[in-house]
């Protein structure tokens, strides 16, 4: 039973765990898929902490906070869309920028608004999205396997969380079952046959990029609002960066970006469960090691375990109507 | 007096300095075929593109079914009816014919009332114009043909009575070509307009009802196409007469110069491109490669000159082997007398940055007579490619120009005299005269024969049947990988036109 429960905890950590990820890296698949590549997930879900985690603690609400950080996310990607949509900006060289931006002013705005050396207070309760608890949870609690799984796994979590798996289904039915996802895919693919079929590129690429600062304000929200009690400089801490990873992992396709996400918040949760625990036969391993895993993982099933992952194939290629 | 679909007057529209298009004027009769002819660069396509809304006007107007319109998109074409099957097709590779046919005429937000009326209407489009696809097939998995007809059914979709297509038949066989023909016969025959660009004049006899000669930005001609001669359209065309076919003298072969055994070449993705090939050229002949675009002679070209391993085979220059699957590399093949002027001079043949003068001794730049001590000797070089730039007629004349600004056929000159002024035993030629205008045409077959009667052995590859039948000594035909045929140039082109089709070969196979 004691392995149970352990094995229960790592995969409620899973799911703790997976959700930035998965968030962030649905909001790369609109942007991929419409040809944009957004190297600045990582800064836009910084920015999106920052924000929610300041506005929920100066207006003690954590749906203004949740507001906030989208509005800011938003904002970032625009630029980001007007430096390589409308300007024809290498796309790389923006992202980074917009990355650069965000760890600079969130100290810095950090320090200069709430002198707590770049964090934001720490945010009450009901400043922060509380953990829903699903009806019968308790009473089942005891039912063997089925009861934990229910309770713990189910329940229990916060809003943004079962956000985050609605909008795997949600990004599906929009991208195959929607004429926006129809165009979207289109203009990621050949931008010249959506442009002579009547429809604006920019207009279409602008408005993905909305969809993608929208899910990383929510990614944002997560960190500094559920799972941290507030904004801690450098909170992401590469989490975009594995989203992109997540993303080619997943060859664009939202419920594969699922089980990728999953399985990197897993490498996560294992890790840190593991940290201190003697493994049979080698024992005690460095807590170094076992944070590195995840990364060291990323990049074996990137370089060898997926086989070939074709990009959207005008991703990357500021559109240029005159030939 | 038919009504005119389409009525242009004055139309000008200016690139920078360049002027694409001076004082149009032009007039489409309702449910004929009206074909345009010109040169490269003398403006065809930018007036179409006018007439679709991709460009604007600088002035002059547009009048369709005898109303003026304001034609500032695609969208504002699109809902007067006008439709256009583009050179380089507007698909999306990796979505269904369905999925493309209704991009961006969608019905709804959803995408599921869309797909089963378009579903419906390509069933009825199929009856009436005999245009039979099927709807859920992967745009990347059909042959170029039917990849067109799915371009044909968006603008039919769109409803467009008004179809421009803009050269249609650069990527087609002679029989898919022919079926094209037919289709446009038909849809002509249900009244609708159909205005075809093309530079190949022999098209233009077969279908088109009236013929509009365009050069330098101006029209200068419209004539029926019963009372005119292919060498009248040729002459309007470039401005002086021109040769047609190049007159050539019988072929004196020598011995072999360079003979191909077994090669078989993969490419990146595996497949078996050329698949155990053999073949000889003497000295003093053209062997000419016919064979649809695709069917294995780029790979073979590129396994030949050393840009690409391949699997196995050999080859012999000279009576000396080259090892193909191994260290072969372009520069030693140059060393040892082989020279090529790649397919793609735009990616393999040059760099556009560069200026002239060191795009011709691309390849050459470590030869002696390029280098002072370490040091690239730059008047040199100058010098030597002011030589050849008297020498092959290239405009501008400036060896300091950069590259890029130099139109394609020029382009094509610089690769050809840097090539051939190596004095090569063996030249490679890919596709001499694609993207090249009808004056440099017929100086460029005139050079290849030049070098052949000097006793040069030259292999020729090109997917244009007719300079494949002009130039050559002897033709082999290439179809899914192997040469499935050898001819004399005297074979006609419907016997070539069923080789290139594979039609005997499959024939022989049963």
């Amino acid at each position: 039973m004691d392995l149970f429960n352990a094995i229960i905890q790592v995969l409620d950590s899973t799911i703790r765990l997976s959700v930035p990820l998965l968030l962030a890296c649905l909001a790369g698949l609109y942007s991929e898929r419409a040809g944009i590549f957004d190297i600045g997930l990582e800064g836009k879900m910084l920015v999106g902490a920052f924000a929610g985690a300041a506005a929920a603690s100066v207006f003690h609400s954590a749906f203004i906070g949740l507001g906030m950080a989208i509005l800011i996310s938003v904002a970032f990607a625009l630029v980001h869309g007007f430096a390589s949509i409308t300007h024809r900006g290498n796309q790389i060289v923006s992202g980074v920028a917009i990355n650069f931006i965000a760890a600079g002013s969130t100290i810095m705005l950090g320090q200069a608004w709430f002198q707590q050396g770049g964090r934001t207070p720490a945010l009450a309760s009901d400043e922060r999205f509380g953990a829903i608890i699903w009806p019968g949870a308790d009473e089942l609690r005891s039912v063997p396997i089925l009861g934990p799984i229910y309770s713990e796994l189910i329940s229990g979590h916060s809003v943004l969380v079962y956000v985050a798996f609605l909008a795997v289904p949600f990004t599906w039915w929009v991208l195959f079952r929607t004429r926006f996802g129809l165009r979207m895919r289109a203009v990621g693919e050949n931008p010249a046959a959506v442009d002579t079929a009547g429809i604006s590129v920019a207009w279409l690429r602008y408005r993905a990029l909305i969809c993608t600062g929208v899910l990383t304000g929510i990614a944002g929200a997560y960190l500094s609002m559920v799972q941290n009690g507030g904004f801690v400089k450098d909170m992401t801490a590469g989490k975009g960066y594995i989203a992109l990873a997540a993303l080619i992992f997943a060859k664009w396709k939202p419920v594969n970006a699922m089980f990728a996400c999953l399985l990197f918040g897993f490498l996560d949760a294992l890790s840190i469960r593991l940290q201190g625990t003697p493994l049979p036969l080698i024992g005690k391993v460095p807590v170094q090691l076992m944070q590195a895993l995840p990364y060291i993982l990323t990049v074996i099933l990137l370089a060898g375990f997926i086989g070939k992952a074709i990009p959207p194939r005008a991703g990357g290629v500021p559109y240029v109507k005159e030939r | 007096m038919a009504q005119a679909a389409i009525e242009l007057i004055g139309i000008n529209k200016s690139f920078g300095a360049v002027r694409a298009n001076r004082d149009i004027n032009l007039e489409i009769v309702r449910g004929t075929i009206h074909g345009i002819v010109g040169e490269n660069g003398a403006g065809k396509s930018t007036l179409m593109s006018i007439l679709y809304g991709f460009y604007q006007a600088d002035s002059g107007e547009i009048r369709v079914g005898g109303q003026p319109a304001s034609i500032k998109s695609p969208n504002d074409a699109i809902a007067l009816g006008i439709g256009m099957v583009h050179q380089h097709f507007m698909l999306v590779d990796n979505f269904t014919v369905l999925e493309n046919v209704i991009l961006g005429a969608e019905s709804d937000a959803l995408l599921k009332k869309s797909i089963a009326k378009a579903r419906s209407e390509l069933e009825r489009l199929e009856r009436e114009y005999g245009l039979e696809v099927d709807p859920d097939a992967i745009i990347e998995e059909l042959p170029v043909g039917l990849q067109q007809r799915v371009e044909i059914l968006k603008a039919l979709y769109r409803g467009a009575e008004i179809l421009i297509l803009d050269e249609p038949t650069g990527v087609l066989t002679p029989a898919e070509a022919d079926h094209l023909f037919r289709i446009l016969r038909q849809l002509k025959e249900q009244g609708k307009t159909i205005v075809l660009i093309t530079h190949k004049l022999r098209e233009i006899m077969a279908i088109t009802d009236t013929v509009s000669v365009m050069r330098q930005g101006t029209m200068v001609a419209t004539r029926e196409t019963t009372k005119t001669t292919v060498g009248e359209l040729a002459e309007l065309m470039v401005g002086r007469r021109v040769l047609l076919r190049v007159e050539k003298g019988e072929a004196e072969a020598g011995g072999v110069k360079l003979a191909v055994k077994n090669l078989t070449v993969k490419d990146s993705r595996g497949v078996t491109m050329v698949d155990d090939v053999s073949f000889d050229v003497r000295a003093g002949e053209i062997v000419g490669i016919a064979g649809v675009a695709g069917n294995g002679q780029s790979e073979m070209l590129e396994a030949i000159s050393g840009i690409r391993r391949a699997v196995s085979g050999s080859v012999m220059l000279d009576g000396k082997p080259i090892d193909l699957t191994g260290a072969a590399d372009p520069g030693e093949l140059r060393d040892r007398g082989l020279a090529h002027v790649p397919e793609d001079r735009h990616h393999v043949g040059l760099v556009l940055a560069f200026e002239e003068n060191e795009n011709s001794i691309l390849g050459y730049h470590d030869d002696p007579r390029y280098l002072k001590g370490p040091f690239l000797d730059i008047d040199a070089i100058r010098d030597d490619a002011r030589d050849k730039i008297t020498k092959y007629d290239i405009r501008p004349a400036d060896c300091r120009l950069k590259t890029a600004n130099f139109s394609g056929g020029n382009q094509q000159k610089i690769v050809l005299a840097r090539e051939m002024e190596q004095d090569p035993g063996v030249l490679i030629v890919g596709q001499p005269t694609r993207g090249v205008d009808v004056g440099a045409i017929e100086f460029i077959h005139k050079r290849l024969i030049a070098m052949r009667d000097q006793g040069k052995a030259v292999l020729v590859v090109s997917v244009e049947l007719d300079e494949i039948r002009s130039l050559s000594d002897r033709i082999l035909v290439m179809f899914a990988g192997r040469i499935v045929g050898e001819r004399g140039p005297e074979a006609t082109e419907g016997e070539l036109g069923l080789l290139m089709a594979g039609v005997e070969h499959r024939e022989a196979a049963e």
